[in-house]
């Protein structure tokens, strides 16, 4: 395979996967590899991610590909491993993690796929069967007191980090081992069909609906710099707006003094109002990731707006506002608090939002208003529950504007137990499953 | 330029900015392909010291644009010198108009701006654009001109062309997303927390009289305090302001006492002072 296949095949792969490339960042990328010689595979891999990525989440995507189509190796691993020995590889193991020696890390995956990951005769290879082998993250303890007993550490204090460190090199020797049987599998596989399956994380993708605990918290970090742009991008949106429009009526006024001509062309000022928001939360167990990530955001724009007002339900609606203002040091026990503190649910446990949208009208009515956006964050599953459409129709004609955004994929709209079809009716409805999708909606539908 | 990307990280280093492969790849790749460097990343790591050093290892002059909300096109390119403008005219009373027109628009009246400037001579140049960011999208917009063709366009002068290229770097905390336009023109580079070797090394050049072993233990928990969740994470030059920190201090072990007096000098906000105490079980003891 020449160079230059190379190049174009890691540049077909990554636009399988979204990363966005045209002719230029390949030429470029062609240019780059030419410039720096195969020699170091580091700075060919710097190098072709400098010429073809636009962002740092994109770099998710790229390292496993790179590895694919510029290989660290060939073949099974230099050392010749015979029938592989478990307890001698683990201990070998266990003494570059505590020495962090990266090349012996590296050499140590090569080995351990190679040993214990094969299937099929050798035509198969998984990181999965390896690490259920070897274990890993059993060696903890085992370290830890090896860096004891030899004295290691400088003191109590920085004994105490240890642990995590290693815990983190060891995820990194997960990765490692990953890394290195798809490399494997893609050396007997077809190297671009391994290449397109990969399945690859960034977070901004992440589902909510399926989100685990750690990929929640990397989300939580992404709220931060996301709430930061959309303030940006409302805030030049809301200077653009203020400039204003022409007052006809003030302006034709004005012109009677110069015979009908409109000398001074008056504008109509702004009134410089911040806009109001009101959130309806569906916080029951299927969905709770995605409105706590909602919540968050909504959190973090607080001073975009003149006033929030978040509400929460299962099947009974209470306002959770305060709850969340007092939240915002400790985002991680906000869906706790809420599902202690507040009446979300009645009778049984699950959604149903016909109730839960009469009781909001009853009750909190006055929340809506001409200037208000209303958002609605749920999956629309009412478990054959009456809909209660006039209840949303209300909310619809005393709001200025109101959207309904739904965690699930379009495809399982109206499958099963979802009325979103009946509510989509009454409100726009949009899928957003996503960090990405919900930062573009959030930045086109939010009030200037 | 260089001659490859080991002459780079040697040449940066000379002038004590330690860099990373991924940092010295892309500079090579820069000059040697002459394109623009985006360079992102949180703050405190290096990104306009990278400019900087770069100006000082090629010899060149550094030209900076300092972005801000509201930098316009009189700020970045060019203005003309309107006062000097109108003692011309005034000095010049019995010529006819056409010969003042034409004499009033010429070179001599242009104030160069950044961008201007660093088009015009033949001088090793470095163009350094702060925080790109902050400026509004307009901005943009006139940088694509200067950043794909190297050349300026003014209108009573015609069209400006670079004859020596500068070495372009623009920075960016990403509180803004860039246009996809301006990102294409551009090599990427994302300048992260630097791995923990690399950490030590900077603190040992910036700090020398730090004692090693100290200095290792406080490289290791600044890496424990980006592993939490916080607010602000500490950066590379929080790092350092703390081992300066612990040099006044006279410290010669890093033990709770001192983490605890000394935790403001890294982290910013009160919370995250809690919140790192309460994970490095600070108040146990």
């Amino acid at each position: 395979m020449s160079t230059a296949d190379r190049v174009t095949s890691l540049v077909r792969a990554l636009r399988a996967h979204g990363v966005r490339i045209g002719t230029g960042e390949s030429v470029d990328a062609a240019r780059a590899v030419a410039a720096l010689g195969l020699d170091n595979r580091e700075h060919v891999r710097e190098g072709l991610a400098a010429a073809l990525l636009h962002d740092q989440g994109q770099r998710a995507v790229f390292d496993p590909v790179f590895d694919l189509y510029f290989p660290r190796t060939v073949g099974a691993p230099e050392r010749p491993t015979g029938p592989a020995d478990r307890d001698d590889l683990r201990a070998r193991l266990a003494e570059a993690l505590a020495a962090n020696d990266r090349a012996a890390l590296d050499a140590l995956a090569a080995e351990a796929v190679d040993g214990f990951g094969g299937y099929d005769g050798g035509s198969g290879f998984s990181s999965q069967q390896a690490l259920d082998r070897l274990r890993p993250q059993t060696l903890l303890a085992q370290i830890m007191a090896g860096i004891r007993a030899g004295g290691g550490g400088s003191g109590a204090f920085t004994d105490r980090i240890e642990a995590d460190e290693i815990r983190r090199r060891i995820e990194e020797f997960r990765t490692r081992v990953r890394d290195e049987a798809r490399r494997r599998v893609a050396e007997v596989r077809d190297r671009d069909e391994v290449a397109r399956r990969m399945p690859v994380q960034t977070p901004d993708r992440t589902l909510f609906l399926y989100a685990g605990k750690d990929q929640l918290a990397e989300l939580r970090r992404t709220v931060h710099p996301l709430a930061r742009k959309l303030a940006t991008r409302l805030a030049a949106r809301r200077r653009r707006a203020s400039r204003g429009r022409i007052d006809l009526r003030r302006t034709l006024r004005g012109s009677l003094s110069t015979g009908g001509v409109p000398m001074n062309p008056v504008l109509r000022r702004k009134r410089p109002a911040r806009p109001e928001l009101v959130l309806l939360c569906d916080v029951s167990g299927s969905v709770a990731g995605f409105a706590n990530f909602t919540m968050l955001l909504v959190q973090a724009l607080h001073d975009q707006f003149s006033k929030i007002r978040v509400f929460a339900f299962v099947n009974r609606m209470d306002e959770v506002t305060d709850l969340i203002a007092d939240g915002a040091a400790d985002p991680e026990g906000l869906s706790g608090r809420i599902t202690a503190e507040a009446t979300l649910t009645g009778w049984h446990g699950s959604s149903d939002y016909g109730t839960a949208l009469g009781e909001f009208v009853e009750r909190y009515g006055a929340a809506v208003g001409p200037r208000t956006s209303v958002f609605v964050l749920g999956d629309a599953r009412n478990n054959q529950q009456d809909p209660n459409l006039p209840a949303l129709r209300r909310i619809v004609r005393t709001a200025r504007r109101t959207y309904w955004l739904n965690p699930e994929s379009r495809a399982q709209w109206d499958t099963g137990d979802s009325a979103a079809g009946v509510y989509g009716d009454v409100v726009e409805m949009y899928e957003c499953r996503n960090a990405r999708q919900l930062s573009a909606l959030v930045g086109r539908l939010l009030p200037v | 330029m260089f001659t490859s990307v080991d002459d780079v990280t040697a040449r940066l280093a000379d002038t004590g900015y330690l860099a990373s492969p991924a940092v010295a790849t892309t500079v090579f790749l820069a000059a040697k392909l002459g394109k623009p460097l985006l360079v992102e990343g949180p703050a405190g790591v290096g990104k306009t010291e990278l400019a900087k050093a770069v100006a000082a290892i090629s010899d060149a002059r550094l030209i900076r644009l300092q972005c801000y909300e509201g930098v316009d096109e009189s700020r970045a390119l060019y203005e003309w010198n309107h006062a000097k403008q109108l003692l011309r005219i005034t000095a010049g009373r019995d010529e006819t108009w056409d010969r003042t027109r034409t004499d009033i628009f010429s070179e001599e009246f242009l104030l160069s701006r950044p961008l201007l400037t660093a088009i015009r001579g033949d001088d090793a140049k470095v163009l350094l654009i702060d925080e790109m960011d902050k400026a509004d999208v307009e901005v943009e917009g006139l940088l694509l001109e200067v950043l794909s063709d190297f050349q300026v366009t003014v209108p009573e002068l015609g069209t400006i062309e670079a004859t020596r290229r500068p070495f372009v770097v623009l920075t960016s905390n990403a509180s803004r997303e860039l246009s996809e336009a301006l990102r294409r023109r551009c090599l990427f580079l994302h300048i992260g927390f630097p791995e923990e070797e690399l950490e030590r090394r900077i603190v040992a050049l910036k700090v020398p009289e730090l004692d090693t072993v100290l200095a290792e233990s406080l490289v290791r928990v600044v890496g424990a305090l980006r592993a939490m969740d916080l607010r602000k994470v500490p950066s590379v030059a929080e790092t350092v302001d703390w081992a300066r920190t612990l040099l006044a201090l006279g410290a010669d072990r890093l033990d709770e006492e001192v983490v605890r007096a000394s935790l403001g000098v890294v982290l910013k906000h009160q919370e995250d002072v809690q919140t790192a105490a309460a994970k490095l079980d600070l108040d146990a003891v």
